[in-house]
């Protein structure tokens, strides 16, 4: 448990990075958290030539809280984002994520724009920027593009990020008000990665009936699962949802696999109850922000 | 100030070192040495056609590269089969280096050496080994039908087949009397596989000495004395040239007790070969591959009781799954067969297990060593029978307890260490009292209903077992006090953490009626002690704890006889109290055992003022005796052994409630309470952190813990991340009780306690899921995703 040979690089600005990870191509590897990449080395599944470590980049650690969302910088850690109460307060789903992500000592040093790189289906994170609309901010030597998650996670382990380009941050939109947000979570032990998990997203009209009702699934499909379920929720106040029918629609939108810890399933059939309780926790939500 | 310390909650003394990161563990000696890395077979059954290592010479730092044709002499024979026995007809053991055939994923092929470990993996992803895979043989069923075969020369895959057979009271077999009984009950149960797992992996470090012509060897062992032995055996070098010192060693629980290892024989053999420094440190996926796993059987059971659920007869057949190889024997199984009879009196009983091959990791002890698939057994049936009756779990048990006054109670088998399987005390009716009161068992009915009322599932299981503890053949102990009053004790069993450092001092301390802070232990190292066993079977405390007791009895006597002459007083009047010899109820009669250590080694040559009083010119020494009597020894030291007639056997209760989450099928154990029963406590303290652990672990194998071989013979989550040991957030608090029955067998009436936690848990817990669900389990462990499709078949 050893990594192969690669060559270190530690550039000190921004530019610097993004020439040597261009000059690099396919062969570049970012480091940041060093989280998911250094298990990876240490097994032997990833074979970078070069790994680019941004840790010593100024002006990446950002996390920016405005009425607009949270933007949040490449090397912004976990915790950090966790702990900031400008982005709880702009976006309350991420702190709601950030508690259900490993544990402590791997948040403090992992870092959330990491996690959407790395695109793994059955991590919070991208679901959170799934379920809400944000996006990626991608820079290159040609310049930066803005890839919305809807573009940015194209399969397991898979991202829109290109060789050359480095992920300099991204944004996590606020929802309108009268919304609630709400992620639950079912995994094997503490800390885990989840079996399933759902966050849920919920926006309430004036007479405080569902208007808008979204949830992004994790662990279900190649990339998080986002599905509008306004049409089963609402119009209607959410003490009188027919929530068995939103745990079934959720349910036909999945496509599980089964492996060692659970069967297809089961995921399923946890999809449609972790659905269910992130959406009415969601709903309370959004009435506690109207109260 | 007393220094009676047997008994008390002392503070563990290894702890600040440990927990403030200075204990030296193996990886951290030897920062200079070469190291080793091996290249494993990815298959699970394949012949080697070819290895080719041209590429790997490239690699700069590259020392050397060596294959099974490489080794000579007893290093190219199969490793050793440790524990014989005559219903083991087909033992096999694998070769040092696979030799032709591969049987199971990380079997080792090439061995490495580099100038560090990076550069050892790099040659090792260069070599090249050609195979021809065979058909493997993955799961106990499919081997035990013997369509295909592990080892060709094993028909039907079967390394042994064992039937053992008491008849009942009326000399009635155990098929006759079920047959016969009022009731019966037939069905079969299944428990996974799992593994031990402990934080730190093996790892060998060795040294050789051209100069002296003589090894050094570190390893990370359960016995250090054994490796020592195997490896001056299989280097054909002198013992007395080769020492094993088994350093700090963060855990074993049974899978370092297997020796020699592969690495621990090549290690030492390249670094002697090439006279460097070698080292080889294990990482977590080559112990998941290449180390050994435990647990995996299945069982099928007929029992016969009557109305009040007394068992009349038990049959039950065991499939056992061996993995590749037998290197610890048949003890596992064994185990099973003898200890599933728990604290109960069965009528007739007829155990018959089959030991069979798979292509997969091998199987040796690992705590608990096959008793809780025994207890499993046991305590399924006994509550399938209270089902059956309609009667309290309890009092089903309580029906079939060996009683107090029955003590000591034959069960007619033969135990583990081939004397007949004799409980020596134990008070059952009492154990199982305390757990009621306890958990509140008599009140659960309505909290359940309660519960019920607020749609939430709860249930209750409890669980017994007896485990035999301190099995032989002996272990050692010396015991030095030196002229400055320190106490010097060692014993030749190693330490994986279990506070040996504390517990014997606490003997020692107490012995002699010094301090506790005079007395230092030391554990595992062949310099200090060369006759010792092992420390595995919950034996350290009873074996060990016993030896350093009668070698100190054995000082202080001396101590007594030498301390009475310079008093002028009789050794009988003379009491030991804070580290000076006094005569009793007249402290100022009195001599430091310093001072008494000094007058027992008469001396020609001073080099201190103590040691002046030893010497030839300084007291009043007699003119017509020799200055060292005739059957005395210069020093005052002891050295004695304790040799059990056979174990002393330990028992335990424990009882949990479990909630089920009606949605998700998530299991939450609410409360877990233990009452525990391993004689007189040295150390409560110490006894109830075993048990925490032991718990901990057994939390693990029942609703965590399984080795996911594919049909391939892959194991599918050899990683911490698929691999789901328990953390601490899922291990309940744990309430425990002690019962203190003492030993007759052995001076300090003691029993062992090491691995009691763990041995009952599954059966509890799977007792507790059912009563919450009303769900047969029969099956552990049990994940959500296995309760879900239980409840979906219902």
């Amino acid at each position: 448990m050893k990594p192969p040979p690669f060559d270190y690089h530690r550039p000190a600005t921004l530019g610097e990075a993004l020439d040597v990870l261009a000059e690099a191509g396919p062969g570049g590897k970012v480091l940041a958290g060093g989280q998911s990449l250094i298990p990876l080395l240490n097994m032997r599944l990833a074979a970078p030539a070069r790994v680019v470590d941004v840790n010593r980049v100024p002006g990446l650690d950002g996390i920016e809280a405005g009425p607009s969302g949270v933007r949040v910088g490449a090397l912004a850690r976990h915790a950090a984002v966790e702990r900031s109460p400008g982005a709880a307060a702009a976006q309350p789903l991420l702190r709601q994520a950030l508690r259900l992500v490993a544990h402590p000592v791997i948040r403090n040093r992992g870092t959330v724009v990491g996690s959407l790189v790395h695109a793994d289906p059955a991590a919070e994170m991208p679901a959170v920027l799934a379920l809400l609309g944000g996006a990626v901010r991608l820079a290159s030597l040609d310049g930066e593009r803005e890839v919305p998650a809807a573009e940015f996670f194209t399969g397991p382990m898979e991202s829109a990020a290109r060789p050359g380009e480095l992920a300099v941050s991204a944004f996590f939109p606020a929802l309108p008000a009268r919304s609630g947000t709400a992620f639950h979570e079912v995994a094997r032990r503490h800390g885990d990665y989840a079996v399933a998990g759902v966050a849920a997203a919920v926006t309430l009209d004036d007479d405080l009936r569902i208007s808008a009702a979204r949830v992004a699934c994790v662990s279900v499909g190649p990339v998080p699962v986002v599905a509008d379920v306004t049409a089963v929720c609402g119009p209607r106040p959410a003490a009188s949802v027919a929530w068995d029918a939103v745990a079934a629609a959720v349910r036909d939108l999945v496509e599980p696999e089964g492996d060692i810890h659970a069967t297809a399933d089961y995921r399923r059939h946890l999809t449609g109850v972790l659905a269910v309780r992130a959406l009415r926790d969601a709903a309370s939500a959004a009435h506690g922000e109207e109260s | 100030m007393t220094t009676r310390l047997f008994g008390e909650p002392v503070q563990r003394r290894e702890d600040p070192r440990l927990i403030t990161g200075r204990g030296r563990y193996l990886d951290d000696l030897g920062a200079g040495a070469l190291a080793a890395a091996f290249v494993r077979s990815p298959h699970a059954h394949a012949r080697i056609l070819d290895v080719d290592v041209s590429d790997a010479l490239d690699v700069d730092g590259l020392v050397a590269i060596y294959t099974w044709e490489d080794l000579p002499g007893a290093l190219a024979e199969p490793l050793p089969l440790l524990i014989p026995h005559p219903a083991l007809t087909h033992g096999r053991t694998a070769y040092p280096l696979a030799r032709e055939i591969v049987r199971h994923v990380g079997e080792p092929v090439v061995m490495v050496v580099a100038r560090d470990r990076y550069l050892a993996e790099d040659a090792c992803a260069l070599i090249r080994v050609g195979y021809e895979v065979l058909k493997p043989v993955v799961g106990l069923e499919e081997a035990a039908g013997g369509a295909h075969l592990v080892h060709d020369d094993v028909p039907g895959n079967i390394g042994a087949h064992l039937v053992q057979e008491v008849p009942g009271p009326g000399g009635e077999t155990a098929r006759e009397a079920v047959d016969a009984a009022p009731h019966r009950l037939e069905f079969r149960l299944d428990v996974e596989r799992s593994a031990c797992t402990p934080l730190e992996g093996k790892g060998v470090y060795a040294r050789w000495d051209a100069d002296d012509a003589s090894l050094r060897v570190y390893s990370s062992t359960q016995t250090s004395t054994s490796v020592r032995m195997a490896i001056a055996a299989k280097l054909g070098l002198p013992l007395p040239k080769v020492e094993v010192v088994a350093p700090d060693v963060g855990g074993g629980f049974g899978v370092k007790i297997v020796h020699p290892w592969p690495e621990e024989i090549l290690v030492p053999w390249a670094a002697r070969l090439l006279n460097r420094e070698l080292k080889w440190t294990e990482d977590r996926r080559e112990h998941f591959v290449s180390s050994s796993h435990e647990r995996g059987q299945v069982q099928h059971v007929r029992v016969g009781f009557d109305d009040d659920g007394r068992l009349l007869g038990l049959e039950v057949e065991i499939l056992h799954d061996h993995g590749a190889y037998t290197p610890y024997g048949i003890i596992v199984p064994i185990i099973t067969s003898t200890q599933l009879l728990g604290p109960y009196k069965v009528g007739a009983y007829r155990v018959e297990f089959s030991s069979v091959y798979t292509n997969t990791v091998q199987v040796t002890p690992y705590r608990g060593a096959g008793r809780p698939q025994g207890v499993f057994c046991m305590e399924r049936t006994m509550d399938k029978i209270a089902a059956y009756l309609g009667r309290d779990r309890t009092e089903v048990r309580a029906a079939n307890f060996v009683q107090p006054d029955e003590f000591p109670y034959d069960q007619g088998l033969t135990f583990q260490d081939g004397r007949p399987l004799i409980y020596d005390s134990g008070d059952y009716p009492e154990a199982l009292r305390m757990l009621k009161e306890l958990i509140g068992w008599d009140s659960f009915p309505e909290e359940k209903a309660r519960a019920a009322a607020e749609g939430r599932r709860i249930g209750i299981g409890v669980g017994c077992y007896v485990e035999g503890t301190g099995v032989g053949p002996y272990e050692g102990g010396h015991v030095q006090i030196t002229s400055d009053g320190r106490v010097h004790v060692s014993t030749g069993l190693t330490s994986q953490g279990q506070g040996h450092e504390t517990v014997f001092a606490q003997i020692a301390a107490t012995e002699l009626g010094v301090p506790i802070e005079r007395v230092s232990v030391v554990t595992g190292d062949t310099r200090r002690f060369g006759y010792a066993v092992g420390t595995f079977a919950s034996r350290a405390a009873v074996m060990s704890g016993n030896a350093i007791a009668l070698a100190c009895r054995k000082v202080r006597e001396k101590a007594l006889r030498i301390a009475a002459e310079a008093l002028e007083a009789d050794p009988r009047d003379l009491e030991i109290t804070d580290g000076m010899v006094h005569v009793a109820g007249a402290p100022s009669a009195s001599i430091p055992l310093a001072t008494v250590a000094v007058l027992s080694n008469p001396l020609r040559y001073a080099f201190d003022e103590e040691a002046k009083r030893a010497t030839q010119f300084a007291g009043p020494a007699s003119d017509d005796r020799p200055p060292v009597a005739e059957g005395e020894e210069p020093g005052l030291e002891g050295r004695d052994y304790y040799s059990p007639v056979r174990s002393t056997f330990a028992a335990g209760m424990h009882a949990a409630i479990v909630e089920t989450d009606p949605d998700t099928a998530e299991i939450r154990i609410l409360r877990y309470a233990v009452v525990h029963d391993c004689g007189r406590l040295i150390n409560p303290m110490i006894v109830e952190g075993q048990i925490h652990g032991g718990v901990a672990q057994g939390v693990g194998g029942a609703l965590y813990e399984k080795m996911v071989y594919d049909e391939h013979g892959q194991l599918l989550n050899a990683s911490f991340m698929d691999f789901l040991m328990p953390y601490a957030t899922e291990i309940p608090r744990i309430e425990t009780a002690h019962l203190e029955t003492p030993s007759p067998l052995n001076p300090l009436g003691i029993k062992g306690a090491g691995e009691a936690g763990v041995i009952p848990v599954s059966a509890v817990l799977a007792a507790a899921i059912e009563d919450a669900e009303g769900i047969p389990i029969d099956r552990m462990p049990i994940s959500p995703s296995d309760l879900h499709t239980l409840r979906r078949s219902r």
